[in-house]
């Protein structure tokens, strides 16, 4: 179990599985800057993001801007959209009469991606609402705004492994307070952080050398 | 490396700063001067007396961009921030350092190697470009006592020593200040730093030149996470924000006294942009500190290899980048703070 103090933000995940030097510089050393990617995200989960209004619809409430969190994974965040559907065999909720079961839905600007991280914080989400419901949810959805298409995941032993593994190595990261050294590539490009990181600066030149160098000019 | 955005420079008199959507608008009486979408801006520089809506403030520290009020003799008002930036495990180990001797001293150590090595790189330069008009012999002899100077301080192990060897070099080094005035003579001499007020037209650029580069380098370093007001050479003061004054040392003479002396051997400035006040003092008209803002922000716009990183930036992002430079050292991922270092 975490301390709350040391609950780390679901949303970091997808930071960490980009680049986990991306990750600390956001979530530990609190620097940020926006490009157009960031801020694409930023205007899609505008609307995303209305915790007040609650739908029903028909078998099913939807509830937006859900905030979530797991103790023993020390994770918190927040669900885009959570679908309570009803199922005989789901949980009952305070204030609604019958039984339901939660499916979260991530929203995300662009189309599906080939690594994990859109997959793994949809998992995470999922880990939180069984914790804080107890009950089981098996799967969720990713919405794509680029192909306006949703996803069914399923949230599979594995993942929840994988999860696992990036959160405790997160957390000691965390604990440290470290910034991992740069390792540089493709993605570098795509990082919005690149001229805080300076990607290129860190295997160049010690300053000694530096110094050492242009002084004897 | 960051797009250099622009700064814009509000320096018609009796002009008031409003909000209007995503665009800042500059008003004066009941018309409108212009206006400029906010996106653009990376900070706003005001001299005029009547201020800014409290909407425009709160968005510019939302945006973090930095809007900064001065006097219209360019004296520092104020400036406008948001929340601190940056973490506070950054900001603790600047603290400690400060506090520890030794350790600021590895750090102004290199402030000042930079400065001194950069001021000997203009003088040799001038040496090579103009040895017809300036006093050759003599520019070789004070160079080589700032080598000397540098040499010194690789080697000293307090404060005091650096200070006081900073000192004699800028004494030194200004001995030969108006032999690099080498056009309109009459109007722009040079006979020693004078600054509370200054009292002639070069000193009166020089201080505007400094308010600016020390406005950038509080900037740099608020954006990188460090607090601008604890410095490693300048010992804390009230209302003196000290690491800002350390990190411009190095810029001092290639950035602010380089400009100065172009505005003056380029004819840009001359003598009708300064008014005499009663005490002695001068300051630059209007237009003159129009003129002088406008070559200001072209300056900020050439580019420049950086000497440490090995890429192209732009003059502007120098304070940007020595700041972020300072951050990484005192975050350990480099083994010293590299000085920038022009040739």
């Amino acid at each position: 179990m975490y301390d709350e103090q040391d609950y780390l933000m679901i949303s970091g995940i997808q930071h960490f599985l980009f680049c986990r030097r991306q990750w600390a510089l956001i979530h530990i050393e609190q620097q940020w800057q926006e490009n157009v990617l960031t801020l694409e995200g930023q205007y899609l989960h505008e609307k995303t993001d209305q915790p007040t209004i609650r739908e029903k619809r028909k078998d099913r409430l939807i509830v937006r801007a859900l905030p979530i969190h797991s103790p023993t994974l020390g994770i918190t965040g927040i669900c885009d959209v959570v679908e309570f559907v009803q199922d005989p065999n789901g949980v009952p909720l305070n204030g609604e009469s019958g039984t339901f079961s939660p499916i979260p839905v991530e929203y995300k600007h662009g189309k599906p991606k080939q690594e994990l991280s859109d997959i793994l914080q949809l998992t995470a989400q999922a880990v939180c609402l069984e914790e804080m419901l107890v009950c089981e949810v098996p799967k969720g959805y990713l919405y794509y705004h680029e192909t306006k298409r949703r996803e069914e995941i399923d949230i599979t032993p594995a993942l929840r492994e994988e999860l696992k593994k990036n959160v405790a190595e997160m957390h000691q990261y965390w604990t440290r307070r470290y910034t991992p050294k740069v390792k540089t590539g493709n993605f570098c490009k795509k990082c919005s952080l690149q001229n805080i990181c300076l990607p290129k600066l860190m295997n160049v030149q010690t300053v000694k050398g530096y110094l050492d160098r242009r002084l004897c000019e | 490396m960051r797009k250099l955005l622009n700064t814009l420079f509000v320096t018609t008199p009796e002009t008031y700063l409003a909000l209007d959507g995503e665009n800042i608008v500059i008003k004066k009486e009941d018309t409108t001067l212009g206006r400029v979408p906010l996106h653009n801006l990376e900070s706003i520089v005001t001299t005029g007396y009547l201020g800014a809506s409290p909407a425009l403030m709160r968005k510019c520290a939302e945006k973090n961009i930095g809007l900064t009020f001065l006097t219209n003799t360019g004296k520092f008002g104020s400036r406008v921030t948001g929340g601190t930036t940056g973490n506070v495990t950054l900001r603790k180990k600047q603290y400690r350092l400060s506090d520890i001797e030794e350790e600021s001293l590895a750090i102004a150590r290199h402030f000042i190697i930079g400065k001194l090595y950069n001021q000997r790189w203009m003088l040799e330069r001038l040496t090579r470009e103009n040895p017809m008009r300036i006093d050759v012999e003599r520019f070789k002899q004070i160079s080589g006592e700032l080598k000397n100077y540098i040499e010194d301080i690789r080697l000293i192990d307090n404060l005091e020593s650096l200070r006081g060897i900073e000192g004699q070099a800028a004494n030194r080094y200004f001995l030969l200040f108006d032999q690099m005035i080498l056009q309109q003579k009459s109007d722009f001499g040079f006979y020693g730093r004078n600054r509370r007020p200054p009292l002639d037209n070069v000193n009166a650029m020089l201080s505007l030149a400094y308010t600016l580069l020390a406005q950038e380098c509080a900037a740099a370093l608020e954006t990188v996470g460090l607090d601008p007001y604890v410095g490693f050479m300048h010992q804390d003061r009230p209302g003196r924000a000290s690491l800002a004054l350390d990190l411009m040392e190095e810029l001092r003479g290639i950035y602010a006294d380089r400009f100065v002396l172009t505005l003056i051997n380029k004819k840009m400035i001359t003598e009708k942009d300064f008014v005499k006040k009663e005490s002695g003092a001068v300051i630059l008209t209007d237009d003159g500190r129009r003129i002088f803002f406008q070559k200001w922000q072209e300056k900020k716009q050439e580019q420049i290899q950086h000497p440490f990183l090995g890429e192209k930036i732009n003059w502007g992002l120098v304070p940007y980048a020595q700041a972020l430079l300072l951050s990484r050292f005192l975050r350990e991922d480099l083994d010293g703070y590299p000085p920038f270092l022009w040739k």
